[in-house]
């Protein structure tokens, strides 16, 4: 099992270094380099700029070496908390993200809960009672789940309560917490706004592993485990939790790989659509104006906070599926 | 004489190629064939968007979001009419919310008409022509779909960005397909390290947030570029991600099929690689190809539809439904004008279709079920 963490702990060390390679990429991609759009928009709004401290930043971000050694430069920088800064915004990347970030994983984390909750429970049940009508139902409201953006589905939301309780659903906060620092009463009030976005978030994933839930409870359900657990005078309620539903799961905790990547896509959308004090809506200024050292750090983050979501996900499996466990010794 | 030359049901059973069992799996699922119809309709109307819009799409006209206009068989005077017709509209300013409140002026009526003579347009630039499917007569106007914040005709412009949001999905899935069928052939083919890159890639490709990077990739796009290079490049940047599924589905059958009796016997035979793959292989996971192919239709739509919305996808004046959804973005717009969001009912319709399609065609290509 130790071999097995340590094999994919390296191959997630591979994975974030190839994260950072391509969010260096992206800073790299317009044409010119930042500097000189920097040094243009301060020329256009009338301010004189110094060519000493061109020079200086110049030095400072390496803009004179090759690109592999400015690749590195910027890690280095960035391992000593040197993010960047933020030339639309004029403040470092870094405390830009510190503001919103811790934000953007709550919303994530909520987010992943919802989606299993909701997920196990109603796949479980469309697969008990399979053809039923509330198994139809469950099924086309899951494929229209799938079939709508999310941006769509929060605008629609935000619709609806806009139009029948007259509220905004938009934001995390209300307006006299915005600039409130914490407290209760500004946490109770960020509960409030949270439902919106985690449900407009999750809806892809929860219609998705529903299906896939369903799928694989309906496969095990016809094995002959069941019918010999059946013949032996088990309740239905023991033998469904106990045997078919417990290796159901594992192919549901093993889709975390591939729903968080989806999830943070889906939830940037939603973010932005919804105006929340996350990086969603900062990555979308950022890009619009060019930003691009604050665009490939949110870039970056973000491909961080799902590899490593992965990589936890990875842990969660071998601990709950000893087949993993045993299977893996060998290698 | 007679008995011989009609095969029974069950012989032709027996004798139906792949395909033809395929396609009588297809056809008992009657979700997929409402969703292959409506794709049919919605593509064949894309391809001829000029002739079906009723207006020129970029044409503004004094008439700022007017709602759908209700299109009636009866009236007061002399019940039913046979031919559809819309009443004409009368407009007010609304002094204290500066909105313009449109009701129906009864008095004048307009039958709708068939093959009308409207605005010019160029058939996919090529064909000059004036004649679209539906049309009222001057002064009456046929606002189908409403209008909206420059009165231009919706229904018109959900028709023209029908023909970009479609199409992106089917070049961007061409292009993936290329990508994945080369990729996939060479990593699930050779094997050892060739194979062991290309799947660190797709894993890598698979494990990083789609939206943030196609973002990021877009927004690099240059600005002076025209609206057909941006187009290709979106279409570009949302394959980049799409070919990695096609790949593995490849590579995934390239290996179960590398050990099969049939390949084993035409390398003995002395087949090349390339004729074994083209020849052999290729063939005998088709089915399986066209599968996900159709399935990875839908989050190319999604993809630019998202994109677009967030003004970083395909670039006013082209049309697309994410840009025509753009205008929806502030609420308080959209209670106002509801009908600025039919767009997102073609797209919800759309994918829902192809996930229809595709998952029907899954069920038919699995031997197995």
């Amino acid at each position: 099992m130790l071999s097995y963490i340590i094999r994919r702990f390296i191959y997630m060390i591979f994975l974030l270094l190839t994260v950072s390679v391509v969010s260096f990429i992206i800073i790299q991609l317009p044409p010119g380099d930042w500097l000189t759009t920097y040094i243009a928009q301060l020329q256009a709004s009338g301010t004189q700029v110094d060519q000493a401290i061109i020079d200086s930043l110049k030095q400072q971000y390496g803009l004179d070496l090759p690109l592999s050694q400015q690749y590195f430069k910027w890690i280095w920088n960035m391992i000593h908390g040197n993010f960047g800064f933020s030339f639309t915004l004029n403040k470092p990347v870094s405390t830009l993200l510190a503001e919103r970030l811790p934000l953007t994983i709550t919303i994530s984390l909520f987010t992943t809960i919802f989606i299993y909750t909701v997920a196990i429970p109603i796949g479980i049940y469309s697969a008990i009672h399979q053809y039923s009508l509330a198994d139809y139902s469950l099924t086309v409201v899951g494929y229209i789940g799938l079939a709508i953006p999310n941006f769509l589905l929060a605008l629609i939301l935000m619709l609806m309560f806009y139009q029948y309780f007259g509220v905004n659903i938009g934001g995390l906060f209300s307006p006299q917490y915005l600039d409130a620092p914490w407290s209760i009463a500004k946490f109770i009030d960020m509960l409030k706004h949270l439902p919106a976005p985690i449900i407009v978030a999750g809806t892809a994933g929860t219609a998705g592993l529903i299906r896939v839930m369903r799928g694989c409870l309906l496969d095990e359900l016809q094995k002959q485990y069941v019918i010999t657990a059946r013949a032996k005078g088990l309740t239905e309620r023991t033998l469904l939790f106990k045997y078919p539903v417990r290796v159901a799961v594992n192919p549901i905790i093993s889709t975390i790989g591939w729903i968080l990547p989806s999830l943070v896509s889906g939830q940037t959308i939603t973010e932005i659509v919804l105006s929340l004090p996350t990086v969603g809506p900062l990555l979308v200024q950022s890009l619009m104006r060019q930003d691009m050292y604050l665009a490939g750090d949110i870039v970056m983050i973000l491909g961080f906070l799902t590899v490593i979501g992965t990589f936890i996900s990875d842990l969660l499996l071998v601990w709950i599926d000893p087949r993993i466990r045993y299977e893996k010794k060998g290698v | 004489m007679e008995g011989q030359k009609e095969t029974s049901v069950e012989e032709k059973y027996y004798i139906a190629s792949q395909w033809q069992l395929m396609w009588r799996k297809f056809i008992k699922n009657k979700l997929a064939i409402v969703g292959g119809a409506i794709l049919a309709i919605f593509y064949f109307i894309a391809i001829f968007c000029e002739f079906f819009s009723t207006y020129d799409p970029y044409k503004r006209t004094k008439n700022m979001y007017c709602p759908p206009q209700r299109i009636h068989f009866f009236d007061d005077k002399e019940g039913f009419h046979l031919s559809p017709f819309v009443f004409g509209i009368k407009k007010e300013l609304d002094i204290e919310s500066l909105k313009m409140t449109y009701t129906e002026d009864k008095t004048n009526k307009y039958p709708i008409h068939f093959f009308v003579h409207g605005d010019k347009y160029k058939l996919w630039n090529l064909f000059e022509a004036d004649i679209h499917l539906l049309g009222v007569e001057k002064p009456g106007v046929l606002f189908l779909f409403g209008t909206d914040e420059l009165g231009r005709d919706l229904f018109s412009r959900n028709l023209y960005a029908s023909r970009i949001s479609l199409s992106i999905g089917l070049v961007g899935v061409a292009l993936s397909f290329v990508l994945g069928c080369i990729l996939g052939g060479i990593s699930g083919y050779f094997g050892g390290a060739t194979d062991m890159v290309i799947q660190r890639i797709i894993e890598f490709l698979l494990s990083i947030p789609t939206i943030p990077l196609w973002m990021a990739l877009s927004a690099a796009l240059p600005r002076e570029w025209s609206s057909i290079k941006v187009y290709f490049g979106i279409t570009i940047i949302l394959s980049l991600i799409g070919w990695c599924s096609l790949a593995r589905v490849v590579r995934g059958k390239l290996i179960s099929l590398r050990e099969e009796d049939f390949t084993i016997a035409a390398k003995v035979a002395g087949a090349t690689d390339v004729r074994i793959i083209v020849r052999h292989l290729i063939p005998s996971f088709f089915s399986y190809l066209i599968v996900s192919l159709t399935l990875s239709v839908p989050s190319m739509i999604l993809g630019e539809t998202s994109l677009s919305f967030l003004g970083l996808g395909i670039r006013p004046p082209a049309i697309s439904w994410g840009t025509l959804l753009q205008d929806a973005q502030r609420v308080e717009v959209v209670v106002l004008y509801p009908w600025i969001l039919i767009p997102g009912l073609f797209v919800i319709l759309t994918v829902l279709s192809f996930n229809f399609v595709g998952d029907s065609l899954r069920d038919a290509a699995d031997p197995y079920k």
